[in-house]
């Protein structure tokens, strides 16, 4: 088992939550809406692209939510939040002033930097682009360090898109935008289908190709199995899995995927170390 | 102004196919045109072409009553439209309506059936390619079917 | 084998000593005790607490005390709870805290007493599986980028004094997990009950302050003899286990047969109760309860033991992942015998037979693991799930 990585320096009691307060609230779509926090400490909240946090409302109990914001601006942390009942449904009810805890960031990232000087390919489903985002930022910012940037992403229809205003920007920022939706009403001009249509249109080099995917575990492995059969290494891929987290530190037990503790040797694994283990029913 | 011989041989469902074989096609196919907004077909009316897109957005809708009509799938260039024309009662199942300007080949369905009937040889690989695009068109509907980003679904 | 040069022996007296001692430098002493119809953890203020005189018999599905023909003070097997119940107690206060004024909140680390006192405890009669178990959860709560400070704070200054088993029981199986019936290491005096014309214990220290305060007991020099008796006590029970389970390349076995029809089998009989891992003296999951006042302006943040096999362990969108009994079964079996290899260097079962005895249906993982090892079936050539 490869060390715990990514961990920050460690608070003396990693259990304790910080205060943060919201400084602004976007509501993304019907169900979810995008937070920026401040720590009241004023220290920030280094992070790398695919961590998370222990999200708080206080005394309603703690959720793992995916960092949405940009790795460059740690001392704004920006989560996106989808309401699916219990603690999201309080976290999404904050208001601009509300105070929140936090406690991170922990978890193993995309490793951006480690596709430099090949192409990126981002495919995101639902929510799914919710931490992917940060990646997309991290090549924005490097953007002379890879040579294509695709993002491929998915959603159930056009009310459903998140960061829209981003999507439009990062297409003019030398990311190749590509949306689909499953379903839509006439007045939609784009495409619409499955995720998975659309990287059979996305030129890129599969060999020189890291490809980093995230959304519905069932679309991660139908969109593995595509990039496998354009000639994508297992090992180039990058899944963002989710499983019930009560600790977030390693310590609960509750994360597991067999061997992996999704907490700290996740979020983020190759594909070659769990392709078979996605295979298995109730794993 | 290239031939539709040279645009079957580029277009990607006919990829593999010789030479010989495009030619036994072309006498069924013609270009047609449609301007944004125009549907190359309803539902209900009688399937009698298979459209090749070559430049454009095709979308695939349908309309209920009280309900907003919908798209339940989109159609790009390099892909084709259509293959009611091969099972009957042939008469098409959705309206199918350009979302941006389309060029097409069409090819007539009845044109079609014959070479096959004719020679089991162009009809063993034009059924392959037809078969192909429904393997990926009915995985696709399936998975949207279960609505992965549904509500009770956070990611 | 005993270190013949350093080894002593001590009386009764001398026992006596040895725990009074240990109060007298601030411990709280704890060690087995009778409670309820079993042997269990508990304070110890002399050594007439122990349990003297008494044995068990353990079988899959049953406990039960027995009268001995002799004075036996350490005559039992595994106890009904291991030290888990000390070291990583079921219920902490992690923190507490409230809102303030200006709408944030404030929080204190917590803390919670000890049911048997406070630390340091010194241990009197833990056995070599109970203390490879704290070894193992020394591995896992520990050394980690995030390790627990509750466990830490209750383990660091514990004074471990392990005796040999002289009786095993019939669920134990120390000897195939290397993990028994006597302690190589990790104490800080080993003892081994001698009984005969007279009740001695051939005692040798593991470690400096082990050695510093056998020094201050009355003792005497081991003779060859003693040294040889204890041998043979421990031979003797290495003879008697009452289980064995063939560990060769248990991981991969594991691993490959994730389909296999035993699953099924075992999940027909289990009742996800659970029982398995509160008595297992490695399990450590844990989940989170909010204690909050109705206007949740305060709220304490308690840690609770949890176990893989409750129906929401593994919840995730409206559903459990494990949601059979045969999958819960499955990740217990597999984290516990090969998972925790990868994870942990080690495997996470120090063959104590807890999870055998306190079974209410009696399953067996040594029948288990056999049951698959003869029968194997890893999947077909083109791999996915059957």
């Amino acid at each position: 088992m490869q060390a715990e990585a990514n961990a920050p320096a460690a608070a003396p009691d990693a259990l304790l939550p910080r205060p943060f307060r919201v400084v602004a609230t976007w509501r993304e779509t019907r169900d979810t809406m995008t937070f920026e926090l401040e720590p009241l400490d004023g220290d920030g909240l280094p992070f790398a692209a695919g961590q998370f946090t222990m999200l708080q409302v206080f005394g309603a109990g703690e959720v793992p939510i995916s960092i949405s914001g940009d790795p460059g601006r740690p001392d704004r942390l920006v989560h996106t939040i989808r309401d699916v009942g219990g603690v999201t449904r309080a976290l999404c009810e904050a208001r601009e002033g509300d105070v929140l805890g936090v406690r991170g960031s922990y978890g193993r990232g995309w490793g951006v930097s480690e596709g430099a000087g090949g192409d990126i390919v981002i495919v995101a489903g639902g929510i799914g682009l919710a931490p992917l985002r940060p990646a997309v930022l991290e090549t924005v910012a490097a953007r002379h360090r890879f040579r294509r940037v695709h993002l491929l992403y998915g959603a159930r229809t056009e009310e459903d898109l998140l960061f829209r205003a981003d999507l439009d920007a990062w297409s003019g920022l030398g990311v190749e935008v590509a949306v689909t939706v499953d379903r839509a009403a006439t007045t939609w001009t784009g495409r619409v289908g499955l995720v998975t249509e659309l990287l059979r249109d996305a030129p890129f080099d599969a060999a020189r190709t890291l490809a980093l995917v995230c959304g519905p575990e069932l679309m991660m492995r139908y969109v593995a199995a595509e990039l496998i059969s354009l000639g994508v290494a297992a090992d180039r891929v990058r899944l963002s899995i989710e499983r019930n987290m009560r600790c977030g530190v390693g310590l609960c037990g509750h994360c597991q995927l067999r061997e992996y503790l999704l907490c700290v040797d996740g979020p983020v694994l190759p594909l070659d170390a769990v392709r078979s283990h996605l295979a298995v029913r109730e794993l | 102004m290239r031939s539709i011989q040279d645009l079957l041989s580029e277009h990607p469902f006919f990829a593999g196919l010789d030479d010989d074989m495009v030619s036994l096609l072309v006498g069924c196919a013609t270009n047609v045109h449609y301007r944004t907004g125009e549907y190359l077909f309803h539902e209900g009316e009688p399937a009698d072409r298979l459209f090749v897109v070559r430049r454009g957005r095709v979308a695939l809708d349908v309309h209920m009553p009280g309900q907003p009509e919908r798209v339940v799938d989109t159609v790009d260039e390099g892909a084709v439209v259509g293959w009611s024309w091969l099972v009957p009662p042939y008469r098409w199942f959705f309206d199918a309506r350009a979302v941006q300007e389309v060029s097409a080949v069409a090819m007539d369905a009845s044109c079609l059936r014959a070479k096959c009937d004719e020679d089991p040889a162009v009809g063993y690989a034009l059924m392959q390619r037809v078969a192909g695009v429904m393997y990926h068109r009915l995985q696709s509907a399936r998975v949207r079917l279960l609505d992965l980003y549904g509500a009770d679904r956070a990611g | 084998m005993a270190e013949a040069e350093s080894a002593v022996t001590i009386d009764i007296h001398g026992l006596h000593g040895l725990v009074e001692l240990l109060g007298r430098e601030g411990y709280t002493v704890l060690g087995p005790t009778l409670r309820g119809g079993a042997v269990v953890p508990g304070r110890l203020t002399s050594v007439d607490d122990l349990p003297r005189g008494w044995g068990d018999t353990q079988e899959p599905g049953s406990y039960a005390l027995r009268r001995r023909d002799d004075q036996a003070l350490f005559g039992y097997a595994a106890d009904a709870i291991s030290w888990k119940s000390v070291l990583f107690p079921s219920r902490e206060l992690i923190w507490k805290g409230g809102r303030t004024p200006d709408g944030s909140f404030s929080v204190q680390a917590g803390e919670t007493p000890g049911d048997l006192g406070e630390p340091p405890y010194a241990i009197l009669g833990i056995r070599s599986c109970d203390l490879h178990a704290v070894a193992i959860h020394d591995r896992v709560l520990r050394e980690r980028s995030h390790p627990d400070l509750r466990y830490e704070a209750r383990r660091k200054d514990a004074f471990l004094i392990t005796v040999s088993c002289s009786d095993p029981s019939g669920t134990c199986f120390c000897v195939s997990m290397g993990t028994g019936p006597r302690a190589d290491s990790g104490y800080d005096l080993a003892l081994t009950e001698l009984l005969g014309e007279e009740h001695t214990f051939l005692a040798h220290a593991g470690t400096e302050r082990g050695a510093g305060v056998l020094a201050q007991i009355p003792s005497r020099p081991a003779d060859s003899g003693a040294v040889r008796r204890a041998d043979e006590v421990v031979e003797r029970s290495t003879q008697q286990m009452g289980r064995s389970m063939d560990t060769t390349d248990i991981r991969t076995l594991l691993y490959e047969n994730v389909d296999h029809p035993r699953w099924e089998d075992v999940a027909s009989r289990c009742l996800s109760c659970g029982n398995c891992t509160m008595v297992c003296p490695t399990c450590f999951c844990t989940s989170v309860e909010e204690h909050t006042t109705l206007a949740r302006d305060r709220t304490e943040h308690w840690r609770i033991w949890d176990s893989c096999f409750t129906s929401d362990f593994s919840y995730l969108h409206g559903g459990s992942v494990r949601s059979s009994a045969k999958s819960r079964y499955r990740q217990w079996m597999t984290h516990k015998l090969a998972s925790w290899i990868d994870q942990f260097g080690t495997s996470g079962c120090v063959g104590c037979g807890r999870c055998l005895t306190w079974c209410p249906v009696g399953i067996d993982i040594t029948e288990e693991v056999a049951a698959i090892r003869a029968d194997p079936q890893p999947p077909t050539e083109h791999g996915g799930s059957r």
